[in-house]
């Protein structure tokens, strides 16, 4: 075959007036294994999703063979050879394997299913595969993730796909899990089907792709033979940025005091081994990849998703947090990462949704905390015609301040902020990153989950590195991306 | 640009556009029959209507947390059957009857909420369970046609009031147990309690992640309609008497008034007083269809049409885009 199996030129795309890829270029061979990586927000799923078909490129070609292709619809890419292994399976559980394989493509014999055809052509995708220990007559409800996983890649092949596409394929298997997919891979590139890799962790690109493309905000850094490469300077073209001077200093007075949240060995099935402290006047902050555990250690501490193993202690007494009202009462605030879904009622108003946390809670209520609530707000500096609008029509900036009022209306001697400056404006941001520094100026714990590592390094007196739901290591505050983002993606130190 | 369109939000709200048809369904019915409007006659109007008003005001309470409750015609029914075989025309167990109701219409409010939020069964599949099962269990029990009757004493709210009132006349009890009911359902919402559902109808994950009861506050809500659709049934059980089709129906007028008043189905939004004055522009609408001599047996269908339009309304309202300062994109 002459010339690329794919070929993506000038790719752009933007999302409300907000671009999220601009220019971007991307080729694959046949048989290549070839990895997209970048920073959460870097632009790596959409551009998979371009390919895929989900979305829609504003500007630049797509080639496949050397026939310029345009994808409005996942089934396009289908059948022009291109299939998607997203991390949410797209399987029905209450069907076999090979109804699952064949789904939408049935074998017919007289104007019937025709099952033995149907198992048989799945018997030999798998074999083709490798794969022994899969019957194409297991339920698909039953199996594990990683069998679902081939189940998908099998589907794929069966549709004739020259290439795949696999977002973190290995982001909900065990390790040997990984093994299976390790060989799987192995055996789609002897085929001469290509895969594009999107993945975080820096281990299985090096062990698995040819080449590497970098993202970052949107561009394309680089695209470099994986031998040309050393896993320290492919951190640093990801990372690749300064620290602004945009974060306000901490605070003179604050005082780092006496431990308020202590977690012990802290597990579930999500995370685990997990051990922090947080002191009176402390900012701790969590950094990580996207489903590193960071949300998850704010839903346990929070008894959303509590912990099954270890023990939180908080101002020293021991507690067992099994649903938010407890946290609650125990003095422990969560600005969720979702202030649309799970912060507020968007229908009711910037009065009641401040004051939903002392409503909702007995035992945290009372006049005086009432009263201070609109003092709160203005101290917060919020932009509404008034209390009595619906937050609804505030900026997210303004919604989020009605969130953190909400919070602080409660006295908490915790606060956990997940995410607290997504999507808002650098107004609002700045004045959070204040107001997060006079909170730790009066004594509070504040636990800070952020994607962007600048915040989480501009602000956290110490930094916990998580990496597959475990703390890789714990970094003091004027830690580099570069070491952050070693242990986030499981190299360990430099 | 966006004080402008909450403006027009606000003028085109669905709450505030039943206050309109009110003072509109009245100016018809004034223009039919002038006389209307004179003391006795308009005190009719809301002794017949005062039913209807409290188990709006109830219903108000399911709606608004985000559920259903089509059992409160059945409810109404079963309660004046109990009645009436129960005190069997004996005045002296008058009081002992109502507090039986009372706790019947509890246990009913407390069975749907629970089944509704512990069994995460869906209310409208919940509450029309629990509307066939009173249904067959009172014609069980009364083998058909229900038995016994009711008291004087216990015919009282339903019935009379304040004698002789200079240009009133009579001021039925009946109104008077409206507005008390009416005031407090308003005070209620102002509440913490109040609030809570509030929030729970709008956004539950947000209300449960700051702690609050949302399953118990939204079983409190079935229970106030079980002990609307009782206090419904004593009046109207008092005003038209005892048969086998009282309450029949009555669930979808209710509903209908609730929705009239502004309350979007699946919760979150409308006032309460606002579902009160759905109520009576819905008996309103039947007094003109009267003065019009139109048969009652248009109700059904003009109900059905009322129900549609005013959801069609709510959704035209609803499917405005947010106006917000900036949008979030989340790629990732």
């Amino acid at each position: 075959m002459t010339g690329p199996l794919l070929a993506m030129r000038g790719i752009d795309k933007a999302f409300l007036g907000v671009p999220v890829l601009s220019a971007v270029d991307l080729t694959m061979e046949p048989g290549e294994v070839h990895a997209l990586v970048g920073e959460n927000g870097a632009g790596k799923s959409t551009l998979m999703k371009i390919l895929a078909g989900v979305h829609t490129a504003d500007a630049g070609t797509i080639e496949l063979d050397g026939r310029a292709v345009s994808f409005t619809h996942p089934l396009q890419a289908q059948q022009a050879g291109v299939a998607s292994v997203f991390q949410e399976f797209n399987l029905l559980p209450e069907l076999t394997v090979a109804e699952n394989v064949h789904l939408g493509r049935e074998p017919k014999r007289r104007m019937l299913i025709d099952r033995r055809a149907m198992t048989e052509s799945t018997a030999a995708v798998l074999a083709d595969l490798g794969v022994e220990d899969l019957s194409p007559a297991a339920k698909v409800g039953t199996l594990s993730v990683a069998h679902q996983q081939i189940t998908e890649i099998a589907k794929a092949l069966s549709q004739g796909a020259d290439l795949i596409c696999m977002d973190e394929p290995t982001a909900a298997l065990a390790d040997a899990e990984v093994e299976l997919l390790y060989r799987l891979i192995g055996r789609l590139r002897e085929r001469g089907t290509a895969v594009l890799y999107v993945s975080h962790r820096l281990k299985e690109i090096f062990d698995l792709c040819d080449r590497i493309t970098v993202l970052k905000d949107g561009r394309l850094v680089d695209t470099t033979a994986a031998a040309d490469i050393t896993p320290d300077d492919l951190v640093a073209k990801m990372v690749g940025r300064r620290i602004e001077a945009q974060f306000p200093d901490r605070l003179p007075g604050t005082e780092t005091g006496e431990v308020r949240l202590r977690i012990t060995g802290g597990g579930n099935d999500r995370v685990d081994a997990i051990d922090l402290e947080v002191r009176a006047g402390e900012i701790v902050g969590l950094a990580g990849l996207q489903g590193s555990g960071r949300t998850e250690i704010a839903e346990a501490v929070f008894g959303i998703a509590p912990f099954t193993r270890g023990s939180i202690e908080v101002d020293g007494a021991p507690i067992r947090i099994t649903k938010p009202r407890k946290a609650i009462n125990a003095g422990i605030a969560l600005v969720t990462e979702d202030r649309k879904a799970q912060g507020l009622a968007l229908r009711q108003s910037v009065r009641a949704n401040a004051r939903m946390v002392l409503d909702a809670n007995a035992r945290v209520h009372s006049r005086a905390r009432l009263a201070r609530v609109s003092g709160l707000l203005s101290s917060l500096d919020l932009v509404a015609r008034g209390e009595d609008q619906e937050v609804r029509f505030l900026s997210g900036g303004n919604q989020q301040k009605v969130v953190v009022a909400k919070w602080l209306a409660a006295e908490p001697g915790i606060i956990v902020l997940d995410e607290p400056t997504r999507g808002i404006d650098v107004g609002a941001k700045h004045k959070l990153y204040s107001v997060i520094r006079e909170l730790a100026a009066e004594g509070l714990a504040v636990l800070l989950i952020a994607s962007e590592l600048i915040e989480v390094i501009g602000l956290a007196d110490r930094i916990a590195v998580l990496h597959d739901g475990r703390i890789a290591a714990e970094l003091p505050g004027g830690a580099t991306e570069q070491q952050v983002m070693a242990y986030a993606t499981g190299r360990g130190p430099e | 640009m966006t004080r402008a369109r909450e403006l027009l939000a606000r003028a085109t709200n669905p709450t505030a556009t039943v206050f309109i048809l009110l003072v509109l369904v009245f100016a018809a019915v004034f223009a039919m029959n002038p006389g209307f409007f004179a003391g006795p006659s308009l005190m009719a109007f809301l002794k017949q209507a005062a039913p209807l008003v409290i188990l709006a005001a109830g219903q108000y309470f399911v709606i608004v947390s985000g559920n259903f409750d089509l059992s409160v015609g059945a409810l109404v029914g079963a309660q004046v059957v109990i009645a009436a075989r129960l005190i069997d025309g004996e005045e002296s167990r008058t009081v002992p009857v109502l507090i039986v109701m009372a706790l019947f219409g509890i246990a009913v409010g407390l069975v749907n909420g629970l089944i509704t939020t512990a069994l995460k069964v869906q209310s409208f599949i919940t509450t029309l369970g629990m509307l066939l099962v009173l249904y067959g269990a009172i014609r069980l029990w009364t083998g058909g046609a229900p038995t016994g009757s009711l008291s004087e004493a216990f015919r009282v709210p339903g019935r009379m009031g304040i004698e002789d009132v200079p240009v009133l006349g009579q001021i039925p009890w009946a109104l008077l147990i409206m507005v008390a009911l009416g005031a407090g359902a308003v005070l209620l919402m102002r509440t913490r309690f109040g609030r809570i559902l509030l929030a729970a109808g709008d956004n539950e994950r947000a209300a449960a992640l700051s702690g609050a009861r949302v399953d118990t506050a939204r079983t409190l809500a079935f229970v106030l309609s079980g002990l609307s659709a009782t206090v419904a049934g004593v009046l109207i059980g008092g005003f038209a008497g005892v048969s086998a089709q009282v309450g029949d129906g009555l669930e979808f007028t209710v509903i209908t008034a609730v929705v009239l008043g502004g309350v979007v189905l699946g919760g979150g939004r409308g006032s309460v007083l606002a579902a009160m004055a759905g109520a009576l522009v819905i008996e309103g609408l039947f007094t003109l269809f009267n003065q019009m001599a139109l048969p009652a047996t248009l109700r059904p269908a003009v109900q059905g049409a009322i129900i549609i339009a005013a959801v069609a309304y709510a959704a035209r309202a609803r499917a405005r885009p947010v106006p917000t300062a900036t949008a979030t994109p989340t790629p990732s």
